[in-house]
């Protein structure tokens, strides 16, 4: 089986940015694939399976990250993230 | 940002005696209440703003920790404390493991990137072993002060 790593641009639209919430709601989407999913901000990598580890990149409004899946459900679930940042993490008025 | 940006020195508790989550979070509410951060008829609601926070999701974000949290218009600045239980508190965590290591924040409505930096400087000093371990370990409110301060001073980074 070969494993395919994908990269998406992923930007932060909810006015609080990736705060504890948002990041929780990552990790429960990220647990749902195999793949290990990581989110890369000024050469900083964070484990999308960590609230811990997300928290540390104290990404706000604006910020513009590389989001890295990398496993056989990798393309699923850079699509299914990818959309959680469009929508603002439910947060947009 | 630092903890010396946002922690009060005068509301950090050593040893908690509150052993359940609403308790918890009266204690430290009570701290800042203390140490003159926020104004008694504000108490109330501020406990109330973030026990309805933690109904959305629990603050307990794992490794034994927890940021409850909320916006409150009777602060000025980002204001927070420090609370350690030695024995540990249910608190819902994320990874269902008692929460020994509690820090409270209450940020202006205004301010969200002041409340991120905040959490991003709380998970990043967290991720070190030595800092966990060593805060956990803590019994005096001096023994917290100062390991802050050596926080600040990046003596655990790496």
């Amino acid at each position: 089986m070969s494993s395919t790593a994908i990269t998406r641009t992923v930007v932060v639209r909810n006015p609080n940015g990736l705060h504890a919430r948002p990041a929780d709601m990552l990790v429960r989407e990220a647990n749902r694939h195999q793949s290990e999913i990581m989110l890369e901000k000024d050469g900083t990598r964070a484990d999308c399976k960590s609230i811990l580890s997300l928290l540390t990149l104290g990404a706000a409004c604006g910020t513009e990250m590389s989001l890295i899946a990398e496993g056989a459900d990798a393309e699923q679930a850079a699509a299914m993230i990818v959309e959680l940042f469009e929508n603002g993490f439910h947060e947009l008025e | 940002m630092k903890f010396s940006d946002f922690i009060c020195e005068k509301a950090i508790r050593a040893q908690l005696g509150a052993d359940n989550k609403k308790d918890v979070i009266d204690e430290l509410v009570d701290s800042l209440l203390e140490a003159g951060e926020i104004s008694a008829d504000e108490k109330a609601d501020i406990i109330a703003a973030i026990m309805k926070r933690e109904e959305l999701g629990s603050t307990g974000i794992g490794r034994g920790v927890a940021v409850p949290h909320t916006k409150h218009a009777g602060v000025g600045k980002l204001v927070g404390t420090v609370g350690v239980s030695v024995a540990g508190v249910d608190f819902n965590s994320l990874d269902g493991e008692k929460v020994q290591l509690f820090f409270l924040l209450i940020s202006p409505p205004d301010r969200p990137g002041d409340h991120l930096r905040a959490l991003e400087n709380i998970s990043k000093q967290l991720r070190g072993e030595t800092f966990c371990r060593f805060l956990k370990q803590s019994r005096t409110s001096e023994d917290i002060r100062q390991l802050l301060e050596e926080a600040d001073a990046s003596q655990f980074s790496g």
